[in-house]
């Protein structure tokens, strides 16, 4: 409550700004021109990209627009930031893991499918 | 006694909703004889308070307070109410199994038993071991980081607030329409809009939203109040280990609620607008719903049992004499732990069907968890070897939960290895465990250190002689209740039964009754030990410094003056009250003013609309959910034009109230 804790908070330059938006931008672009001109490759290396891109997409807007910095707030901020995003990647790998082998196991549809159809023919073949 | 149960027929009126008459339970005497008793209690409380013309009063020092050891003392009354609740869900489910045995139906259609088990472990999580450990850090953290207040005083003010609105509403599905019949995590596609019609899952939802926001809020204005309100001087490593606890217990909360609330309003999405997150068909996947709600559901787990191994700290070091031993091992294995308790979800559904690498990996992650948890149970005895250990109520308590504990978390290990937990999934041995841990951590803890920071808050001991009785009857009863859960447990009873066939497993059950009947009689000591404490306080008037205390709460007034402390502490190293008594430090008398927040009633108005907007959603009364969610945004808005928020306490005020603590 006390005058000295609002002390100046850094907003960036404008040229770190200009930055910013020229590395968002490009970010941007990329998978969109991808897409749009229907480049040749594989539709998982295409995902990837995507999200790669889209990842790196985060880190710009964090460093440039949320200035992000491992000095701001005296490393609490940084720290956070390391915090969230190890509990971000735990929970996403590890959901999309434990899902992958759920459906796996637990919802083989098309295995199924298919064995409805066997039953049924053998039941018109002895019918 | 009726078996079958008509839920009332789904209409519509534009006004009511789907709320009819009919879902007044007025014929069901259970509820009508608890509907009467609450009534009547209300009525007395109501009428005595008007006699007594304490309405204005309790509004301007309770209600409206931002004080956080009042808001620490509400949680604590709020706990303590709720408990009585959720214990009372519990002898009714004893009382079921003990009789439902071999063709016997018992006292409670299961429909009622449903919701009473929903009730049961929604209640006891959620409103009574949340705010009792929201309580401890409310009142405790300040004034042992030496802080006037928490960092945002309205915003706690607000989160309490918001908290007995959920419990309210769960309260008032009670005598208006129905609760949950879907166990305490609400499992889709049972708890999906096909399989649980009628207003009790959303009674669940919308309770634990109001009640969520609070919690999150709480957690962000805890942290901000450690890491930015620290005495001058104290470094993070110099912090008592409670408060150590209450920072990695909210850093948990702001991680993992927002897990909750997000699976929540999925599920709402589902039951509310026909979304098919979780359904059965047109690709919902309901398998999605469990791995969420347990992303959120371990952390929660730690996010109990982490502040009760702060009491515990706190409390052996002082009874023992000694500063805890190994103080940075205990700050690192609770910082590991806040990490790995998010890699062991699915220890929780083993069963489901992940295969076997998944399951091998959480069950390791699961037996790794163990590992910081012990090296506390070693570090507290330890600090008690070769201690002078007085044994008095608040150590009698922790001695009994170094013990229970300890047996719960080998149950827990042994759940941990997947084969072993195929066997033993759902079963009671299961519920065993997780009581055992609970119980014998959370609520042993949490009477500990009721015993230890009562003096604290009110400048006067518990009686000792009640005391004992509570503890003995609480470790006598739990033990008596759930080892025959255990037993149950490896035969394969599984858990949640109406009625069972095996009239051999009845003997265990009624031991079980027989348990959870000494547990009653403990809670009864507790509550008569406040009657005989707040009557004898004369007697029992100890001074600000009854156990010979090592932490700085312990260096102001007790009860503490709104200002905690009459000067800006300044702190070097740990265990600042012990070095103040070996220096004979004493606070300057040349007293200043005292910068501090005003209360105010913004928060106590947004959280009453927002149970009416709980209470209009639940029964679709679309009318008073729009305009009560308006009238929350525009007071909300209005109360950041309330420019009145603070005020000085004059000089000569703090003189004269520190010169009155003197004297006692």
């Amino acid at each position: 409550m006390s005058a000295d804790t609002h002390h100046a908070h850094d907003h960036g330059t404008m040229g770190q700004l200009m930055i910013g938006f020229a590395l968002a931008a490009i970010l941007t672009i990329i998978p969109f021109y991808l897409v749009m001109a229907e480049v040749e490759m594989a539709r998982s290396t295409l995902v990837g990209i995507i999200m790669g891109l889209g990842a790196v997409q985060i880190i710009v807007h964090l460093v440039y627009f949320l200035h992000l910095k491992r000095s701001s707030e005296e490393g609490w901020n940084f720290f956070a930031a390391i915090f969230a995003v190890v509990i971000l990647v735990i929970v996403l790998a590890g959901s999309l893991w434990v899902m992958h082998n759920m459906n796996e196991n637990m919802m083989p549809m098309h295995e199924m499918e298919q064995h409805i159809e066997q039953m049924k023919s053998l039941q018109s073949q002895q019918g | 006694m009726a078996s079958e149960h008509l839920q009332p027929a789904e209409t519509f009126s534009p006004i009511f909703g789907r709320l009819t008459l009919d879902w007044i339970p007025i014929h069901e005497p259970i509820l009508i004889g608890t509907f009467a008793g609450v009534a009547l209690g209300g009525l007395l409380v109501f009428a005595l308070m008007t006699y007594f013309r304490l309405w204005v009063p309790f509004w301007k020092n309770w209600v409206t307070t931002v004080d956080h050891k009042k808001i620490g003392i509400m949680y604590m009354v709020l706990a303590f109410v709720m408990m009585v609740r959720g214990f009372a869900d519990a002898l009714m489910m004893r009382g079921q199994q003990a009789m439902a045995a071999g063709g016997s139906e018992g006292w409670l259609p299961p429909h009622h038993y449903d919701q009473v088990f929903t009730a049961h472990g929604v209640i006891m999580i959620f409103f009574v071991a949340m705010a009792f450990v929201t309580g401890f850090m409310n009142y405790v953290m300040p004034l042992q980081i030496g802080a006037r207040d928490v960092a945002f005083p309205f915003l706690n003010n607000f989160s309490f607030w918001m908290t007995v609105a959920g419990a309210l509403l769960v309260n008032i599905s009670l005598f208006v329409g129905e609760f949950a019949r879907v166990g305490w995590l609400a499992f889709p596609p049972l708890s999906g809009a096909n399989y649980s019609t009628g207003p009790g899952m959303d009674y669940y939802l919308w309770a634990l939203q109001i009640a969520g926001v609070g919690t999150t809020l709480s957690g962000i204005n805890m942290i901000a109040t450690i890491v930015k309100m620290r005495a001058p001087g104290m470094k993070l490593m110099d912090m008592p280990i409670f408060t150590w606890t209450a920072l990695i217990t909210n850093v948990l909360i702001v991680a993992a609620f927002p897990v909750l609330t997000a699976t929540l309003a999925l599920l709402t999405l589902d039951r509310y607008m026909d979304f098919r997150f979780f359904t059965n068909d047109f690709g919902g996947n309901a398998m999605m719903y469990v791995n969420l709600i347990w992303i959120w559901g371990h952390p929660e787990v730690y996010i109990l049992i982490i502040p009760c191994f702060g009491i515990i700290s706190e409390i052996v070091s002082t009874f023992s004499r000694k500063p805890i031993f190994g103080y940075r091992t205990m700050v690192w294995a609770t910082g590991c732990i806040m990490v790995l308790s998010f890699v062991v979800w699915l220890h929780h559904f083993f069963t489901m069907g992940s295969g076997a690498d998944v399951n091998t990996f959480f069950g390791i992650t699961t037996m790794i968890i163990a590992v910081p948890t012990g090296v506390k149970i070693f570090n507290w005895l330890f600090t008690m070897y070769k201690g002078r250990v007085r044994l008095e109520v608040p150590m009698l308590w922790t001695i009994g939960f170094l013990v229970t504990f300890t047996i719960g978390g080998m149950t827990g290990v042994m759940l941990a290895v997947p084969p072993v937990d195929f066997q033993l999934h759902n079963t009671l041995f299961l519920i065993a465990h997780f009581h055992n841990v609970i119980i014998g951590g959370v609520v042993f803890a949490v009477f500990a250190g009721v015993t230890y920071w009562w003096p604290k808050a009110f400048g006067f001991k518990l009686d000792e002689v009640w005391g004992k009785r509570a503890f003995w009857l609480w470790f006598v009863g739990f033990y008596v209740a759930f080892m025959p859960l255990y037993a149950l447990g490896l035969m394969g009873v599984t858990r949640r039964m109406n009625m069972y066939p095996d009239a051999g497993w009845q003997p265990y059950f009624i031991v079980a009754a027989i348990g959870a009947l000494l547990i009653l009689a403990g809670i009864l000591c507790n509550f008569m030990n406040f009657y005989v404490s707040i009557r004898d306080r004369k007697r029992l008037a100890c001074g600000s410094d009854p156990w010979d205390a090592r932490t700085l709460e312990w260096a102001t007034q007790s009860p503490p003056a709104p200002y905690n402390f009459p000067e800006d502490v300044s702190v070097v190293g740990r265990e600042a009250f012990w070095q103040m008594k070996k220096e004979n430090y004493e606070f300057s008398t040349d007293y200043q003013p005292i910068h501090m927040p005003m209360g105010t009633a913004s928060g106590v108005i947004i959280s009453g609309l927002a149970l009416i907007f709980g209470f209009a959603m639940v029964w679709y009364i679309w009318w008073l959910a729009i305009a009560t969610f308006v009238a929350m945004l525009a007071v909300g808005i209005a109360h950041t034009f309330n420019y009145n928020r603070d005020y000085y306490i004059p000089a000569d005020e703090v003189r004269q109230t520190e010169a009155k603590g003197a004297l006692v």
